[in-house]
């Protein structure tokens, strides 16, 4: 019993929260911070669950916002029913939890769908049938009228929150943690390696790559219901082409392979594209220039080109912090 | 710790004082000014700074210079709940102006809504827009009301008795404006011969022009963009067809008749408003618009300076940058605009008329204004 110790990883997670919570009743930061902060938790998930595909299994995806979309659909569709049926039900925040998982397991389903077939394919070809997969769920969005077709799903119910939001990404920076730290996601990285050899040695590479696909998948869709649940919204162009790009972007700055690189890249990202609308307002107005928001972006790309030159592994190339690493028990 | 918290507290207080005696107010802007619709984000900027601009020369509202924050959406929901959470939270504005394409505006009015801000979508012409709540307001006529005028056009002016729509199946705009323009024009006595879909990004459109033009229509409502418009007219015309084309205020654009050409002559289009009619407020807005901007403004421009003028005259009307008394002046605001006369139904969309305006000889001409 001497050796049972609070898990380093928990511990810092409880002193964030705490900290955020408290900044965030006592109006130090405001409900447009916290707003960020909340979207750069889910981009966490998003980002830690497509590096369990690209970065810790080694297959390229290119439909990471697909899976969103299922699990945004999914479970928005359960939550706007609900709400129909029973508003102010006093258990309303249960049903919503039971609705992002069930949206999150509808997603993990369509990744082993999309998996099994899909997965034979390497390199190029895998990233196109999965960018493809990306663009037959949003035309089906667009086409289905029950879901609001090209109108987008409307009246969601606000129930994401930053307790919620944080717990959600809490949990999927452990579960790839620890998967990656078991056998499972040795078998994993070997495939990532070289799959020839993995398999050689007994490693059953499809097994283990439908496997890192579905896990992966059920992230993502859980981070989809988040996100519907925080913007009441959800609409077929949010979960195209460039939103899975944005996420692979936020895995290849942060570096493949690594959960701390995701979620430093996640939060970095979000923030810098947030904090530039004000560093260029006040530039703008401090210099008189005519620069207005349309020049954002293009910085932004820049800043990003500037990270690929001089850290072409990402911020964090495949290494750790030490609060990420499992502590081995002593005897 | 005690000290520090007192320090904090008391920062807060200044702070709060300091505000509340400020001599300007701040007025928010959003709209997609990056993004697949950067130029309607463009034009709805250059005319919110407009309308502030000429308010600002006249010695501002409720004594106060108005300050601007505009803010890019990207087209995006995501980003539009962001930014309409900046606009409140961060900067403080008083009211917004916001923003033009529906589903960002979805995202963004519960916000507005939760945090009691009133706020005008110049453009967003889904009627869901303004179900959100009682602060949420726009400028523009919706979808249902744009069908209905074109109905009500194509039956009594061209008398037309036939009528076939064709639309994209992938955009919610041009499926909502064809669903009600066949509503209304068969609630008129007219029949809808032919209602025909289109995949998105198509273009040849042969199979749906041949499929309507089995049934002889007399006229033909496309409610396609104007780059669609363009192909679609093109093609109905090597397909024999002579009759007169509809559309709705997504034909506005120069670009229609450089692309359509000969195949546009003898098209008609409902519009918010028509930049060569002659009412005063519409030769004031071009005359500035050009002066500052070196372009004929669109509809877009037209509606954000209105949307602007509208949410000023509330705060002027009202009294007070409180949130509650602003939007009881904007329900009950009656005021000559650039797009007509301007009132609010029980829904907050504007009671006005729809300018049709006439593809003539290469030019947008003006036609006729039809009531609803």
């Amino acid at each position: 019993m001497r050796n049972l110790r609070f898990p380093r990883l928990l511990a810092y997670a409880v002193a964030f929260y705490a900290v955020l919570q408290l900044l965030a009743v006592t109006g130090v930061f405001n409900g447009y911070i916290m707003h960020i902060v909340n979207q750069s938790l889910i981009y966490v998930i998003l980002v830690v669950s497509l590096n369990l595909i690209n970065g810790i299994s080694g297959q390229f995806s290119l439909g990471h916002m697909g899976f969103a979309a299922v699990g945004a659909y999914v479970s928005g569709t359960l939550t706007t029913i609900i709400w129909k049926l029973a508003p102010d039900n006093p258990a309303a925040i249960v049903l919503f939890i039971a609705a992002v998982i069930v949206g999150g397991a509808a997603a993990a389903l369509v990744g082993v769908l999309i998996g099994f077939p899909s997965l034979r394919l390497k390199g190029d070809y895998l990233a196109i049938v999965t960018l493809g997969f990306g663009e037959i769920i949003r035309t089906m969005l667009n086409n289905i009228d029950y879901v609001g077709g090209p109108r987008g799903l409307l009246g969601i119910p606000k129930f994401s929150n930053f307790t919620v939001i944080f717990i959600a990404a809490f949990l999927t920076i452990v579960v790839v943690r620890n998967l990656v730290q078991s056998s499972h996601g040795r078998a994993m990285l070997s495939i990532r390696e070289n799959e020839l050899a993995a398999e050689l040695v007994g490693v059953n590479s499809t097994k283990y790559k439908v496997l890192a696909f579905a896990i992966g998948a059920f992230f993502a869709g859980i981070a989809g219901a988040l996100l519907a649940h925080l913007i009441q919204i959800a609409h077929p162009t949010q979960y195209g082409f460039m939103g899975s790009v944005l996420v692979l972007i936020m895995v290849y700055a942060g570096g493949v392979g690594s959960i701390t690189g995701s979620v430093i890249a996640a939060f970095g990202l979000t923030f810098l594209s947030e904090g530039l609308r004000i560093v260029i307002d006040s530039l703008a107005a401090a210099t008189g220039l005519p620069i207005g928001g349309e020049w954002r972006m293009v910085v932004y790309a820049l800043l990003l080109i500037f990270i690929m030159l001089f850290r072409t592994e990402g911020l964090m190339g495949n290494k750790e912090l030490k609060i990420m690493v499992i502590e081995e028990r002593k005897a | 710790m005690k000290q520090f918290l007192s320090i904090m507290l008391l920062a807060v207080v200044l702070l709060a004082v300091s505000c509340g005696q400020s001599k300007e107010l701040i007025l928010g802007g959003v709209g997609p000014v990056t993004g697949e619709a950067a130029t309607f984000g463009d034009s709805t900027k250059k005319g919110f700074l407009l309308a502030v601009e000429e308010w600002n020369a006249k010695g501002g509202v409720l004594g106060k210079t108005i300050k601007t924050s505009f803010a890019d959406d990207k087209g995006d929901p995501a980003e539009g709940a962001t930014v309409y959470t900046k606009l409140i939270q961060q900067d403080k504005v008083v009211a917004i102006i916001g923003t033009v394409m529906s589903k960002v505006t979805l995202a963004g009015a519960p916000i507005a809504q939760a945090a009691k801000i009133p706020m005008i979508s110049p453009t967003s012409t889904n009627e869901k827009v303004t179900l959100v709540g009682d602060y949420i307001f726009r400028a523009c006529f919706i979808d249902p009301f744009q069908g209905t005028v074109g109905a009500k056009f194509a039956f009594e002016d061209l008398k037309a008795k036939k009528a076939a729509a064709i639309f994209d199946l992938g955009n919610d705009y041009t499926k909502g404006l064809s669903e009600s323009f066949k509503k209304a024009f068969e609630a008129l006595g007219g029949t809808v011969v032919a209602f025909e879909g289109h995949p998105s990004g198509a273009t040849d459109f042969k199979a749906q022009l041949t499929k309507i033009l089995e049934g002889k229509p007399e006229v033909l409502y496309i409610s396609d963009y104007y780059n669609d418009v363009a192909l679609i007219a093109k093609q109905a015309r090597e397909l024999g067809y002579k009759g007169p084309l509809l559309g709705g205020d997504g034909w506005d654009s120069p670009d229609l008749v450089k692309l359509g050409g000969e195949a546009v002559e003898n098209g008609f289009f409902t519009n918010h408003y028509a930049p060569d009619a002659t009412t005063p407020e519409v030769l004031t807005f071009v005359k500035n618009y050009k002066a500052k901007n070196n372009a004929t403004p669109d509809a877009l421009a037209a509606l954000a300076y209105d949307a602007t003028y509208l949410m000023l005259t509330a705060i002027k009307n009202a009294k007070s940058t409180d949130g509650a008394k602003i939007r009881d002046a904007l329900a009950a605001i009656d005021l000559v605009c650039v797009s007509g006369r301007v009132k609010f139904d029980a829904n907050r969309n504007p009671i006005k008329s729809a300018a049709i305006i006439e593809i003539k000889g290469g030019k947008q001409v003006y036609r006729t204004t039809v009531n609803p």
